[in-house]
């Protein structure tokens, strides 16, 4: 027995363990990259990660069981409804949500830490330095989260709210003043009251740098701030001394900078831009100001009409965006799509990378609809195609269509390459209302000559046009 | 620099290569469901709560901060995986003939509720 357990609490034994754990994540991780591995991948990280946990519980200073299993009971019974029931159009909001409790577990932790010490007077220089920084990124990421979140539930405006010209100098104070904080931390001030003015600081930080960033720039922060987090992750490993920790943290940080990077040259936006803010809000005066010397009507058509134009096509492009999702029309999208396959029209998707509210947003939605892989085309792809297209059916996108962003060097979104679907014949826009898009930036799109708009809910919209294509 | 350091930063620098190494080939359709992925691992702060609770002494507040530590690391990756596997589900492919025959959706709809 004694043996059996000393071997079970064996260091060597852990340390093997989180070493097959990391083993799997990047196993894991090498599989996500491919549509055919991806759920395994996904899998095998999540075994990784049991095993972690595993190996975690083994060690010698893991104490007060009864607190474990509360957390752990409290973390499932609120993670797992949420990640069953979320909608697949509200995905975005739940990765920004679930990345900001990471954040938040990693500043509580370090919170812990300073308290469970006494202050970081007797820890190794390098343990202090890793902590504070973890506390610092893991705040400004919870706190940049919840804001993210609340601009895409809606629960706050989507539009930049800055406080104006003292904005940056303000969140350079409050990071000298968290940076501030921690050498004196580092230093060995016993105060509780610095750390969580650090804290404060950094949290207001996360407020102050998120608010201000606009609705359609919000992929791109999220992503970044996940990159935070597990860098944040990373840091706590150095100062555990823990290897699963460092590894998986450094991956995501890796992997999330990436993917930001990514994401951000999709939209012709440098990530600095980003950060500095007023994408959108700023940007729409001007623009709208420019546009209002345009003829600003619209052609409104119907789904009868609609329909006939659909039916006599040879090529029709659908462009989706986030009024798809919002509507969950994509069931209906793909009913629309094999309805005019059956009566010999030839139909593509066009998919820009930022379209929705996350890269691949679309084609998660129209995955789920059952619609082919081979006729989702991207951006580059679809481009080419447009001039010989006889009409491109755009649904609820709108800012990765306007063509504002070739023609107006003054508009927010001038260089970001876009869906040139005002180069087709014809252009049919399903929207709800005449409101601009999620950037709030005008689309001349609408006025074109070719544009006619088909008003309303873009699932009602599709479902009539499908029934009046039958009567076609 | 400690031995520990050492080691600690050696880790560090080659798992940010692995990561970047491994990430750098994604096709666009999967970015969602990497960013959603890869947010799950990151969860794994869960074990620096783990690990600090054990320490939290008598004090209270400790305690209660690290449950919370504790049930948020958790949601993160419990949440994670679950919204990642369920994203992942809609890229499998339907078992179909090779050959599609556009047949009226009635088919797929049947095979959705068998699923």
């Amino acid at each position: 027995m004694t043996l059996a357990t000393s071997f079970i609490h064996d260091a060597n034994l852990i340390d093997a363990l989180y070493i097959v754990a990391f083993g799997l994540f990047i196993y894991g991780l090498m599989g996500l990259t491919g549509p055919r591995t991806a759920v395994r991948g996904n899998r095998i990280a999540a075994v990784g990660m049991a095993i972690a946990v595993v190996a975690t519980l083994l060690e010698a200073q893991i104490g007060n069981w009864g607190l474990i299993v509360l957390g752990v009971a409290i973390g499932t019974a609120v993670g797992v409804p949420a990640a069953r029931n979320v909608k697949m159009t509200a995905m975005p909001q739940m990765v920004a949500l679930f990345n900001g409790v990471g954040g938040g577990a990693v500043f509580l932790i370090a919170w812990a830490e300073f308290r469970i010490h006494g202050g970081f007077a007797n820890t190794p220089t390098y343990v202090t330095v890793f902590t504070l920084f973890a506390a610092i990124v893991g705040s400004v990421s919870f706190w940049g989260s919840n804001i993210a979140f609340g601009k895409l539930q809606e629960l706050l405006p989507g539009r930049p709210i800055t406080l104006g010209g003292v904005q940056q100098p303000l969140n350079f104070v409050l990071g000298i003043l968290a940076v501030a904080a921690a050498v004196d931390i580092a230093a060995g001030s016993h105060s509780q009251a610095i750390f969580i003015g650090m804290l404060v600081c950094a949290a207001l930080l996360g407020n102050f740098v998120v608010l201000p960033i606009g609705g359609a720039d919000m992929p791109v922060v999220i992503s970044m701030l996940n990159a935070f987090t597990g860098l944040s992750a990373a840091a706590t490993g150095v100062a555990l001394n823990n290897p699963a920790l460092i590894v998986a943290g450094m991956i995501v940080g890796a992997s999330g900078s990436i993917l930001t990077n990514l994401m951000a040259t999709a939209m012709n936006r440098s990530i600095p831009a980003i950060i500095a803010g007023g994408f959108g809000g700023g940007g729409s005066a001007p623009v709208g100001a420019a546009a209002g010397g345009e003829d600003r009507a619209v052609r409104s058509t119907s789904a009868g009409d609609v329909a006939v134009q659909l039916a006599y096509a040879r090529q029709v492009v659908i462009v989706p965006g986030y009024g798809m999702a919002v509507a969950q029309a994509q069931h209906v999208v793909r009913e629309l799509e094999r309805a005019l396959e059956a009566r010999g029209v030839e139909v593509k998707f066009g998919i820009h990378p930022v379209a929705g509210r996350m890269p691949g947003h679309m084609n998660v939605l129209l995955a789920e609809a059952d619609v082919p892989y081979d006729l989702l085309r991207e951006m580059d792809d679809i481009n080419p195609e447009f001039p010989r297209t006889d009409v491109v059916l755009v649904i609820g996108a709108n800012d990765v269509t306007n063509p504002a962003a070739n023609t107006q060097p003054d508009s927010p979104i001038y260089g970001m390459p876009i869906l040139e679907v005002d180069k087709a014949h014809s252009v049919i826009v399903l929207k709800r209302s005449m409101n601009s898009g999620f950037a709030g930036i005008d689309n001349p799109l609408f006025y074109d000559e070719k544009t006619q708009l088909l008003f309303g809910d873009a699932k009602a919209s599709v479902s009539e046009v499908v029934a009046e294509l039958k009567e076609v | 620099m400690s031995s520990q350091l050492v080691t600690n930063l050696t880790i560090l620098v080659l798992a940010g290569f692995v990561g970047f190494a491994v990430i750098s080939k994604v096709p666009n359709t999967l970015h969602t469901p990497l960013m959603s992925g890869t947010n799950a691992i990151h969860g794994i702060v869960l074990l620096g709560g783990l690990l600090a609770v054990g320490l939290a002494g008598h004090s209270v507040f400790n305690k209660v901060i690290l449950v919370i530590a504790i049930a948020f690391g958790t949601i993160n990756v419990v949440g994670g995986f679950l919204v990642t596997d369920r994203m992942l589900e809609m890229f499998k492919r339907k078992p179909e003939p090779p050959a599609k025959p556009p047949e009226p959706s009635e088919r797929s709809e049947r095979e959705r509720d068998d699923k």
